[in-house]
Order: structure tokens, then sequence, then C-alpha cells
């Protein structure tokens, strides 16, 4: 998968709270599709189906081995997704920060913007 | 005491970042559409600049900005149309850079002389984007975000 691929999977994958929550609880460890079906109102099936997604969002994984087939958390993509989130908002910060300072000199000058030109490049 | 701004990702297709200004939002507004000003904040990363800032507000309006970076001097733009404009509070309008689209919203929601900005970008195809004018789309943001941090938290001292 490419790098924005997987992120559009990820993201999707988390786009919804029982799979969020399911991602909670498996962040305390592994479970069964049964433990993790109990605190949801909800079918075996259909949490059956959100494991899917979470599966081939990376986000969890399922054993083989044992019948009992516990998932497990992947801490993979979801750092992936944050990282971009983050260098997202770092860039978005930067710049709000300059907005701040823009703003409090307008209002300083009852709100009438300044028109210098910012360097030489015009 | 600084404000935070919050990035949400309310549907695998947007992207919504939210901050607060103590300002009230004709100010923030006119930061948003006039070039003069939008070249002073609108920067990115340190170390660049912005030369070309060309603002046609009006629907079916473009704009196009251009940055550089003052050591390397290497620079890129991009641009757009104005689809939807509502002074002081609210503008939509298509971006295009690096040949993808994006339907952009900027809503500014003023309480007590303080302005709260969202940005919403969706991320689809175009002939989606009326519907979603019309749906409102910034309403019932998500706060997937915040879960995310949660879940990331409550997962660290799992694998640490």
């Amino acid at each position: 998968m490419q790098a924005a691929q997987h992120l559009d999977a990820t993201f999707a994958a988390l786009s919804d709270p029982t799979r969020r929550a399911i991602l909670a609880r498996l962040a305390n460890g592994e479970a069964s599709v049964m433990e993790l079906a109990e605190p949801f109102a909800m079918s075996q099936p259909a949490i059956s189906k959100h494991l899917k997604v979470l599966e081939r969002a990376g986000l969890i994984s399922r054993s083989r081995e044992a019948q009992r087939r516990p998932c497990r958390m992947e801490p993979g993509p979801l750092a992936e997704a944050t990282e971009w989130i983050e260098r997202y908002r770092r860039i978005w910060e930067g710049n709000y920060q300059r907005l701040d300072d823009l703003l409090s000199e307008m209002k300083a000058v009852g709100g009438k913007p300044s028109t210098e030109p910012q360097g030489e490049t015009r | 005491m600084s404000p935070t701004v919050h990035v949400t990702t309310p549907g695998d297709r947007e992207v919504v970042v939210t901050r607060v200004f103590d300002a009230p939002r004709s100010l923030v507004f006119d930061c948003h559409t006039q070039p003069e000003l939008v070249r002073r904040w609108l920067l990115g990363p340190d170390g660049w600049s912005m030369p070309v800032c060309e603002i046609d507000l009006r629907v079916g309006g473009d704009y196009r900005y251009v940055w550089r970076n003052d050591a390397k001097g290497q620079q890129f733009g991009m641009n757009g149309t104005y689809r939807e404009i509502v002074v002081p509070e609210r503008i939509v309008f298509v971006e295009r850079f690096n040949g993808d689209e994006s339907l952009c919203t900027l809503v500014l929601m003023e309480a007590g002389g303080r302005t709260t900005l969202s940005q919403t970008m969706r991320f689809s195809t175009p002939d989606e984007r009326d519907q979603a004018l019309k749906s409102g789309m910034t309403d019932g943001m998500s706060t997937s975000y915040d879960r995310l941090e949660r879940v990331m938290e409550e997962h660290r001292p799992a694998v640490a």
C-alpha cells in the first residue's frame, strides 16, 4: 500500500466510534472476538466486520496459531497517522501564531490593515 | 497562554483545522482575503516568504499563491477558485495543488470579541461538492482526533 492509501485506510478505520472503542480495549492487551463483543449491544458478526476493517488497515492483527485467534493492536499505522496530523498541525500552528501578531497589530490601529510590504519581494 | 490548533479527521476524506483568535472575525476575515495581509502570515515553515499573492474575491474568482524559500530560492505555488463568499463569516473555495483538488470551507464564528476559525479541507470528487456545501459539513465536526489521542495514550504503556 502507498503511504497515502495507508493513511486513508487508517483514518477511515478510525472514523467509527465502535472501532475506536475496540482499539481502546485492545490497547490494554489481546482479546478474543467474544470478549470484544461483550461491551457492545452488537452481534458477534457485526463486531467481526469492524475487526476486518481494522485488520485491513493494519491497526490490529489476529494470530493464526491458537483456535481462539485473539486480536492484537498494531502500533505502526496509528503512529503514522498521528505523525501526519502532527506535522500538519505544526505548520498551521506557525501560520496562526503569525496571524495572532498581525491581528493584535490591526486591533492596535483600529482594524485598519497596514499595507506595508514585508521584505523586498513584492 | 497560547491557543492551540486542533486537527481532526471527521471522515476519511476530511481534515478540519480549528483555532481561536483574540480578535473580531471581521479582522480575521480581512487577514484571509487581503493579499497584503495574507502574505504576512500564511507562510508555512520558517524561512519561506510569499512573493506572489493574488486574490480575486468574488464567486468564480481565482486566487494564486507562490511561496519562496528565501535561503534556497526554490518556489512552489497553488491556486484556487472561490465558490461562495459570505463576508465576514464564510468562504468556500476549491484549492488546486500538484494536480489534486480539494474543497475548502473556512468558517468564522465570533463570540465575545473572540473568533473561532474552522477550516475544513475535503479531498473528494468535484461532483460531490455542491451537496457538501448544502449539508453544512462543518456542523457536527467529530472529535476523532481527540479520541485517537486518547487511544494513543492508553496504548503507550501497553507497548513500552
